[in-house]
């Protein structure tokens, strides 16, 4: 072992720095396992921490209608100490800026809630001011920054003046993202009333909140209460519920991103085992005379291992320390993204798991390239033409592979915890390795076969390097590719997704929708729509109504059955139904008749349903079910289904009824037009504000902002483990470049020797990297936009875009990124006298 | 010390077996100096290769130091080798990473025998072989002359029974090459090894007392001096 040890260090003398370098290619790999690791577990501890503040409270119920006086006993009886806050969407209108109108989440809040946890303002006294009632309101920070708000400014919400008690920081159980999707404005319940707002079919969400005496077990009250709850349609959460989705979320996540980081690991590996096998292939001599000296097999195979080892702990080092260095700066990308204060520690746990895994893996495929060393015959070291004995097929090669294959399926299952999730990534990332791998080949075949041979000298050297011994093409196409494919298809996937919502818009379809307008308000909506320029293109009415029963059995009993399990959801909403006498246009009939008109009196009235909804309430065409329309029974047979296209900005529907029936029932309406642009948009919206202030409405570009903040997030987080992919890539490429450097090296000087001048050989690099390069930058655009057609046609259900820019700039990058690495890591080749750098090099 | 018997080695080819070596025999005993002599291509390496257990025979025995190596595995000739040979070969096959100190004490090392009485042993030959201020030097600042005394110096480190040349004076000038010859047979007779050399060199080749000369793979002439 002495022998092993000392030889190992001694023999990497003059190739430690190159040697340093290879391990570089598995650090950002170990570095993306131990910075996700590590914030996994902050994150873990964070919410074990701060449990109770996630909620707010110990229990919290809502439900979707005003509460029933049966609920509301029933809340009673729990007891503990309560508030009650009410959520809805509404319009403010904020007359210091000229009386701009913005859509807001409401909360009409009542009681000493959060009961734990801090409700952080700014002034600090508002929450006080707040629960002291009156008309103060607390507002978002960002909604105040954007109106440029400060304490004591009036806001109206809809018929009456709030004055601004401060702005809202934080405040348990929702993240401060919530912000970007609604802000939310805070009111006390006792002026409500007085804001006119809430009216029949309003979207409107009932919460209570409980503190209960600690020595109250609140999971075993609400499994007691479960039958209960569900019977008066309250859904409730407790803090380990909160707590289970929080880590369920978590988990998700954590999986995305460490294999992710994983996939950059293994593309370093490869890296590391290129390089070794090049590193190996020189060292054969010394192997031969270390033979002949009575070195073992063994012994001889010991001392490479213990070199690729010492690259594998040195870049587990590098790659934790990174990996906790990025950490550091994690906090800034996450403000705000999370409900809860997160401290950042070391997590040893995360290093360990990180460094290990980098290790492992980095060792196993180290293994590869250094079984030969077995091999190597002493004779090589008085016959030359010997080279190591490989006659015969290598039992230990193919054990290594099933190590490698075993080794990722066993991280992948410990990261996914569900084996076909497992099992589905060792697929998929063979698959890609696969296809990527085997475009490599055919393009050095391709190379090798057709290239006009009375090309250039320097066009002939350079293409021929693509495929001549010891070529990085397949290796180079692999980790430039892969990192391309990952960060192209990010950005395809989002253009899509924009293109889609901006098509939804386009033409002369609605963008501009109007909600929550009652009875006696649509038609001086349709007026000031006409007067503004923009008329009504479609509305409808809404009457909400619940299911009492299902093919003859009551909701509750069917809810009660375990066999034939119906999503709860489908059993337990408020359906906001439609009557009419033709279909929409987002709306086409896939199977039965459309029944537009009854005679008054039907006793069973035909309905039309959403293909989806009838699927999963597993209904066929006439079955029949009973709706309870605000206290009246209603019996329906189903005659239609229907698709629906739910993206277009129109009124769409789950349940539509024929005209004839609902008529009389209390309804609301929902309206829709098409305006120019964001200033008439603006301007309208004002005009309905200030005549109907309980009218909200969204408009298009409102939900292009939301999407692309939710999608800047997440794609800033993708960004940054397919940087760690492009990073190891360009690594590898410097790895392989150095590592090649030697061979390459000779035929310089020979070339050098023969006459051949500096430009040329730079242009004979040149070519060969720009080749490179493009052709990863290619394949992984060529993936990228395959990724995205799938994706496209099976998930978002829309064409994909082409986005020839994207595309573009990502070859141009890609393959300037190549040419930088190689001419930099070649630098100085060509600019010493042949002598000097063979000299150096033996 | 070596004896060999009916030593036979053939490589399949597409067209049959291409025989290198036909049935070769002889004996030596210790102390004793066999020179093998021949053309180019007569089977002169591969004789020595067979001798000294780097290779395996396809026919015939090779007993070394009461050994019959020719049934060993790799490993357990890789043991012979280092308990009871010495070897120097024409490109004198240091290893560059190592200064010549390391280099001489290799084979030491691989025996888990190193230390400051071994690192003594190594300076001592290293003084005897006229490198005593080079110890710390690597091969790539060595002449060829330079190296091939660290190799003799490695030779004789394990204190081998014997020793293998492989025209071990092949690649050096006239002058280097004399001395170089003055040291082999000088450590031979003050260690009392065995010695085996291959080489072009028929003047090398009369130094020893026994020559075996080949052709296509057989001996052809076996003349010992008395």
């Amino acid at each position: 072992m002495n022998f092993v040890l000392k030889m190992a260090w001694r023999d990497s003398r003059a190739s430690r720095r190159r040697l340093l370098l290879f391990s570089l290619s598995i650090v950002l790999g170990i570095a993306a396992l131990v910075a996700v690791g590590s914030l996994m577990d902050n994150l873990q501890r964070a919410i074990d921490e701060q449990a109770k503040g996630l909620l707010g409270a110990d229990l919290a119920v809502q439900s979707r209608s005003a509460l029933t006086p049966e609920a509301e006993q029933f809340l009673n009886e729990l007891g503990g100490e309560q508030a009650r806050e009410v959520m809805f969407a509404s319009m403010i209108v904020f007359p210091t800026s000229n009386d701009q109108t913005r859509l807001v989440s409401l909360r009409a809040l009542d009681g000493a809630y959060p009961f734990y946890g801090d409700f952080l303002t700014d002034p600090a006294d508002a929450p006080a001011r707040l629960a002291a009632g009156g008309r103060v309101a607390v507002l978002e920070a960002t909604l105040m920054a954007q109106f440029g708000l400060k304490p004591g400014d009036p806001v109206r919400i809809g018929e009456t003046t709030f004055t601004v008690a401060g702005s809202l920081l934080s405040i348990p159980g929702e993240s401060a993202a919530i912000a970007q999707l609604s802000p939310r404005v805070y009111f006390p319940l006792s002026e409500l009333p007085a804001t006119g707002l809430i009216g029949p079919g309003s979207l409107v969400r009932y919460k209570s909140y409980f503190k209960f005496a600690p020595e109250i077990d609140v999971e075993a009250l609400v499994r007691d209460l479960r039958g209960r709850f569900r019977e008066l349609r309250l859904g409730f959460d407790t803090v380990e519920e909160r707590k289970r989705d929080l880590g369920r979320a978590l988990e998700n996540v954590y999986a995305f991103m460490s294999l992710v980081g994983f996939i950059s690991l293994f593309l370093g590996a490869i890296g590391v085992a290129s390089a070794i096998h090049v590193h190996v292939r020189q060292k054969i001599p010394t192997v031969a005379v270390l033979r002949c000296l009575g070195c073992s097999a063994r012994q001889a195979f010991a001392v490479y291992l213990v070199q690729g080892l010492g690259i594998g702990i040195c870049g587990s080092i590098l790659g934790a320390a990174v990996g906790l260095g990025v950490q550091l700066i994690l906090p800034s990308f996450l403000e705000g993204l999370l409900p809860f204060a997160v401290e950042f520690a070391v997590s040893w746990a995360a290093v360990g798991q990180g460094m290990v895994a980098g290790l492992i893996i980095c060792l196993l495929f180290t293994l590869l390239p250094l079984l030969p060393v077995r091999r190597v015959s002493p004779l090589v070291a008085i016959r030359s033409s010997f080279a190591e004995n490989t006659s015969g097929p290598d039992p230990a090669r193919w054990t290594v592979y099933a190590l490698i294959v075993g080794a990722v399926t066993v991280f992948a299952l410990a990261q996914t915890r569900r084996w076909e999730h497992g099992v589905g990534f060792v697929v998929m990332l063979a698959l890609s390795f696969g296809v990527l791998a085997g475009l490599a080949k055919v393009v050095a075949w391709t190379a090798r076969r057709y290239f006009p041979k009375r090309a250039p000298y320097v066009w002939r050297q350079g293409v021929a390097n693509l495929h001549r011994p010891n070529n990085r093409t397949v290796l180079l196409l692999l980790a430039l590719g892969l990192g391309t494919f990952l960060i192209v298809t990010l950005a395809l996937t989002r253009a899509t997704l924009v293109a889609q919502i901006e098509n939804t818009g386009g033409g002369d379809r609605p963008n501009l929708l109007f909600f929550d307008i009652q009875d006696d308000q649509i038609e001086p909506l349709t007026a000031i729509l006409a007067a503004e320029g923009a008329p009504v293109k479609a509305s409808a009415p809404i009457v909400t109504m619940r299911v009492r029963s299902l093919k003859g059995r009551p909701v509750e009993e069917v809810l009660r059955d375990n066999v034939n399990r119906i999503p709860q959801w489908t059993l337990r909403r408020e359906y906001r139904s439609t009557y009419r006498s033709e279909l929409g246009a987002s709306e086409t009939l896939v199977a039965g008749e459309f029944i537009g008109t009854v005679p008054a009196g039907t006793e069973v009235v035909p309905v039309s349903m959403e293909k989806g909804l009838a699927d999963d309430m597993q209904l066929a065409l006439g079955d029949e079910l009973e709706f309870d329309v605000q206290g009246v029974p209603v019996k329906a047979r189903l005659t239609s289904v229907r698709e629906v296209e739910w993206r277009r900005m129109e009124p769409n529907f789950f349940v539509v009824f024929p005209a004839g029936v609902l008529e009389g029932a209390p309804k609301f309406f929902v309206a829709a037009t098409r305006v120019d642009d964001a200033g008439h948009s603006a301007r309208i919206q004002r005009a309905v504000v200030r005549e109907l202030p309980s009218v909200s409405a969204i408009d298009l570009t409102l939900i292009l902002q939301t999407l692309d903040g939710v999608f800047a997030k997440v794609q800033l987080v993708v960004q940054i483990m397919a940087f760690f992919t492009v990073l190891t890539g360009v690594i590898v490429l410097a790895g392989a470049v150095l590592s090649g450097r030697f061979q390459r090296l000779r035929e310089t000087v020979l070339l050098r020797t023969l006459g051949a001048n500096r430009r040329q050989l730079v242009r004979i690099q040149l070519v060969e990297y720009a080749i490179l390069g493009l052709l990863a930058a290619v394949v992984g655009c060529g993936l990228a936009l395959v990724a995205n057609w799938l994706l496209s046609a099976f998930v978002f259900e829309t064409a994909g875009v082409f986005a020839p820019a994207t595309l573009a700039f990502a070859v141009a990058a890609v393959m300037t990124i190549t040419l930088l690495t190689g001419l930099l890591a070649n630098r100085g080749v060509a600019d010493h006298p042949p002598l000097e750098i063979l000299r150096q090099e033996s | 010390m070596l004896k060999v018997e009916r030593l036979t080695k053939f490589y399949p080819t597409a067209t049959g077996p291409l025989t290198v070596l036909k049935e070769v025999s002889f004996d030596l005993a210790p102390g004793a100096s066999l020179a093998i002599v021949g053309p180019s291509g007569s089977g002169k390496t591969t004789l020595l290769g067979l001798c000294a257990g780097l290779d395996r025979p396809s026919g015939g025995s090779v007993v070394l130091a009461g050994e019959s190596i020719g049934e060993m595995n790799e490993d357990a000739r890789a043991r012979v080798r280092n308990a009871h040979v010495g070897f120097v070969f024409q490109n004198f096959q240091l290893i560059p990473t190592l200064t010549a100190l390391e280099n001489v004490l290799v084979p030491i090392e691989l025996r888990g025998e190193g230390g400051p009485e071994a690192e003594a042993e190594a300076h001592a030959l290293l003084q005897r072989v006229g490198l005593g201020a080079r110890t710390d030097h690597y091969p790539v600042q060595l002449s060829g002359g330079e190296q091939q005394r660290v190799a003799l110096a490695r030779a004789f480190i394990n204190r081998p029974k014997i020793l293998f040349c492989d025209e071990p004076t092949g690649n050096l000038d006239t002058d280097t090459a004399h001395a170089m010859v003055d040291l082999i047979f000088g450590l031979n007779r003050e260690k009392g090894t065995t010695l085996v050399l291959v080489t072009h060199d028929l003047e090398l080749a009369k130094l020893c007392r026994r020559r075996l000369r080949l052709r296509g793979g057989a001996v052809v002439e076996d003349v010992t001096t008395p």
